[in-house]
């Protein structure tokens, strides 16, 4: 069955003519070309997949394509403006706060709807909200760091 | 840094699947200054690299190119472990060029020198003379082409950031580029090219900034799984519900019923494909199967036994002194079991490859740490010759030793091979837990002694299936036998019920664990503090002195244990590094669960490359430790795996993250040694010596989670 779904991906409006029950992860990964939200576990456990619709950090894997009808999704590609990278990304580079880089982007996506919500938190408030992202190079120390970088008060 | 966008894991897609043969590559590389090995390299590398099989055979390792841009061939893989940087600012300090004018190109079995895999913490120590060896003799060439087109003797020139130049007199000058355009130099190295002493270094031993975070923040790094070709197909394969159990009768039709798929019955496997991965899916579960499964013979909890039972003969690997004499020193003995599990590598990247066949060459694109094996494999598989299979490596997300055997790539290939078209392999979680060669399970059996004086007088040491690494003795012991039992991974028949393989530091996790805990129980009994127990017990130097510096850091407070204060300590080495590690945790006496609260680690890893890159190591080592240590176990029935998903096996995370501080202890008379392992090896004995500070219960098995920590404190208070 084909569903026509409009949204807003990355900014710009999208029109698609799919099976609305296809999850939003593969959609984006195979019709979309946006490979750098990741699979990793296929079932929410790992975050690897995390993308921002309507400022939520939702778990792409798990999540019908047809739900995003009229939404906003941010992905990772989406963060890099003008050439210029997010101020996470960049902390995230500067800090060290990743290795394989395989759960980078949903860590970043995270952390950036963490952000939007709770824009100065605590170090708690970042590893409570961290904390159904998986690493598994075990760059947690780092990956904080980053996030209280950049939302520190100046 | 961060803007630096010249770092190439793999290069491009290649235009057509022409087939690539090595003597064919220089051309293919095109003109500049290129540096070969061809010689043998045994002196240059040692020893140990030889007997491991490290080539001798024709490699070209960089290529100088018109434009000045430096190009290091390395078939070593990036998985996160940062050799993508530490191995360009090698070449960069030996050529005397900008780490930024370096491009890197790793794991192409066409354009790379032969490699046995990324594994050991090697890359630095082995790989890296290699390459500063080649790095150095390009250097030597620029400086005679530059002698001549100067026309100058060499000796009145410098070297500089890309740049020969007249060291009276700076505008007279040529650039490396200028040198190497048009030329067609290929040189051969004899090995005795003059690297840098540590103290000429202006790249190396400087903190760098990973080469690869912008590709990584931004998404646009590629693994292999983000590969599309036209036409490619998503293949799922059909497994069997247990290890060992046949396949009696299988039912296609319902899934071939679908529209577009594909399927694949053939040589014992069973396919289906489809241009949509989620179609495939749908269409795996409609394959009707039937298997026959094996009874199980053993189970997660009865593997110890099993495992002492079928392990054989012991083997000695170190013996000084005589036992008997030792025990009758003795007046304290000590006999102690310890156990650990089979545990999962678990990287977020399952196993993916994606084959192309083209023009009679089979491309792969795979996630592995074993590139140049896993083209041989695939082409005894598919049945073709070695040159007509190039595997290219991409970025790889994490293996941690799981990503050598490269079964995903030979199932790609398989399915290209019979469909004629692209085929992507990408496992899922189930099949990652189920297919992965686990770090086996284990048990060390340790009888020790004390004398009088409260020195060790005996060290009678059995590991059954972990191997004996980092079972090395460096305490004082006059009295020492160290024997394994059962060969490492699959080579002790009906050992195991699938596959086994190495784990970040194979065996050397539990080795440490046991050593570690023994000689804390010892000190413990003596009343002696454990950090002063150790220093009275060693006069190994580097030892003492990680162990001093992790006091320092640490501000260790003697006492002996149990003090109730929660504090622990245990060193180790691993691949020439030494490390000691000191830690605090709180345990919650009602639910038995430990909250490691803060570890220092300090390491000796001789000579420092990147110094940022070595204390990621040992943070992300400490950090995974924890989850050896506190909650990963394989659970499994026979051959079925029950473990199928992260939410059954605990991988550590941010809420459970301690304070972590790194020391590195400066050696810089020793060449670099590993860095990707050492300090994961005494994860598991910190945790344990302070648990018992903490409480007076010790834990015998791994991992230590809340119920065995709580059956161990109930255990203690039962003791009069």
């Amino acid at each position: 069955m084909r569903d026509s779904i409009s949204f807003r991906l990355n900014g710009k409006p999208i029109h698609l003519d799919v099976d609305g029950d296809r999850t939003l992860l593969w959609v984006l990964r195979t019709d979309l070309g946006l490979t750098g939200t990741k699979f990793g576990c296929g079932e929410s456990f790992c975050g690897a997949c995390t993308v921002v619709v309507d400022k939520e950090a939702v778990r792409s894997c798990q999540m019908p394509v047809k739900a995003v009808r009229g939404k906003d999704v941010t992905t990772i590609e989406g963060l890099e403006q003008n050439g210029k990278l997010h101020p996470l990304q960049a902390a995230f580079a500067d800090s060290g706060g990743l290795q394989c880089g395989f759960c980078t982007p949903g860590m970043i996506m995270n952390a950036y709807a963490l952000l939007l919500k709770t824009p100065k938190p605590t170090r708690s408030q970042i590893r409570a909200g961290m904390d159904d992202n998986l690493c598994r190079c075990a760059a947690h120390h780092r990956i904080v760091q980053a996030i209280e970088r950049v939302s520190a008060p100046a | 840094m961060t803007d630096d966008p010249s770092v190439v894991v793999a290069p491009p897609l290649p235009s057509a699947g022409s087939s690539l043969h090595r003597r064919d590559f220089v051309r293919l590389l095109g003109g500049g200054i290129i540096v070969l090995f061809n010689a043998d390299l045994s002196d240059l590398l040692g020893q140990e690299t030889r007997t491991r099989g490290y080539p001798t055979d024709f490699n070209a390792y960089l290529r100088i190119a018109g434009d000045g841009r430096v190009t290091i061939y390395s078939g070593k893989i990036e998985m996160g472990q940062g050799v993508v940087t530490s191995l360009a600012q090698m070449a960069a300090d030996e050529l005397a060029v900008s780490l930024d004018s370096i491009d890197m190109v790793m794991g192409d079995t066409a354009l790379c020198p032969f490699d046995m895999g990324t594994y050991g913490s090697m890359s630095t120590r082995f790989f890296g003379p290699a390459l500063r060896a080649a790095a150095a003799e390009a250097k030597a060439v620029l400086l005679t082409l530059a002698s001549e087109h100067l026309k100058t003797p060499p000796d009145t020139l410098s070297v500089e950031d890309g740049m020969v130049f007249l060291t009276s007199d700076r505008k007279t000058r040529v650039t490396f580029g200028q040198l190497a355009k048009g030329q067609k130099i290929v040189r051969t190295l004899d090995g005795k090219a003059v690297t840098k002493s540590v103290s000429e270094f202006r790249v190396m031993g400087r903190p760098e900034k990973r080469r690869d975070a912008r590709a990584k923040v931004t998404g646009k790094a590629q693994f292999a799984g983000d590969i599309r070709l036209p036409g490619m197909l998503y293949a799922k394969v059909l497994r069997p519900p247990a290890h060992g159990a046949a396949l009696k009768s299988v039912d296609t039709s319902a899934a071939a019923r679908l529209p577009g798929v594909v399927v694949v019955n053939e040589g014992g496997m069973v396919a289906v494909l489809h241009s949509d991965p989620e179609a495939a899916e749908k269409a795996l579960a409609l394959v009707r199967a039937d298997f026959e499964v094996p009874k199980p013979a053993f189970d997660d909890k009865t593997v110890f036994a099993h495992l002492l039972s079928v392990a054989g003969e012991g083997e000695e690997r170190e013996k000084k002194g005589d036992l008997a004499e030792g025990e009758k020193r003795s007046v304290s003995l000590f006999e102690a079991k310890y156990l650990n599990g089979y545990g999962a590598h678990a990287p977020i990247e399952t196993h993916t490859a994606l084959a192309r066949l083209e023009g009679g060459t089979m491309t792969v694109w795979s996630s592995t740490q074993t590139p140049f094996p896993s083209q041989q494999a695939i082409a005894q598989a598919i049945g073709f010759a070695t040159e007509n299979v190039r595997v290219i490596t991409p970025f790889v997300g994490g293996g941690f030793g799981g990503k050598s055997a490269g079964l995903q790539a030979i199932e790609a290939a398989k399915l290209a091979k019979l469909t004629g078209k692209p085929v992507q392999v990408c496992w899922s979680r189930a099949e990652e837990f189920f297919l992965d060669s686990f770090r086996p399970a284990a048990v060390v059996r340790i009888r020790s002694g004390l004398d009088g004086a409260g020195r060790i007088c005996l060290w009678d040491y059995q590991v059954y299936a972990a191997g004996s690494r980092s079972s090395e003795q460096f305490y004082d012991v006059p009295n020492n036998l160290i024997r394994t039992y059962g060969r490492w991974g699959s080579e002790t028949p009906k050992m195991h019920l699938f596959a086994t393989g190495p784990w970040r530091a194979p065996g050397a996790n539990l080795n440490v664990f046991a050593r570690e805990s023994q000689i804390d129980a010892m000190a413990a009994k003596a009343r002696v503090d454990p950090l002063e127990f150790r220093l009275n017990n060693t006069s190994d130097k580097r030892m003492r002195r990680v162990l001093e510096a992790a006091a320092g850091r640490f501000g260790w407070k003697k006492a002996a244990a149990p003090s109730r204060r929660g504090l622990g300590v245990a060193c180790g080495i691993d691949a020439g590094t030494y490390v000691a590690l000191m830690a605090e945790v709180r345990v919650d006496a009602a639910t038995g669960s430990v909250k490691v609260g803060r570890i220092v680690c300090a390491q000796d890893m001789g000579v420092v490359i990147n110094p940022d890159g070595a204390k990621m190591q040992m943070e992300g080592c400490v950090m995974m430790g924890l989850g050896y240590t506190l909650s990963e176990e394989v659970r499994f029935d026979g051959g079925r795996i029950l473990t199928r998903n992260f939410d059954t096996y605990e991988l550590p995370r941010f809420s459970g993250m301690p304070e972590i501080e790194t020391v590195l202890v400066k050696n810089d008379e020793l060449t670099p040694q590993g860095g990707g392992e050492p300090a994961i090896v005494p994860v598991g004995a910190v945790v344990a010596n302070a648990i018992f500070d903490a409480t007076g219960a010790r834990l015998f098995q791994m991992p230590m989670t809340a119920e065995r920590v709580k059956e161990a404190l109930v255990a203690v208070s039962r003791k009069p």
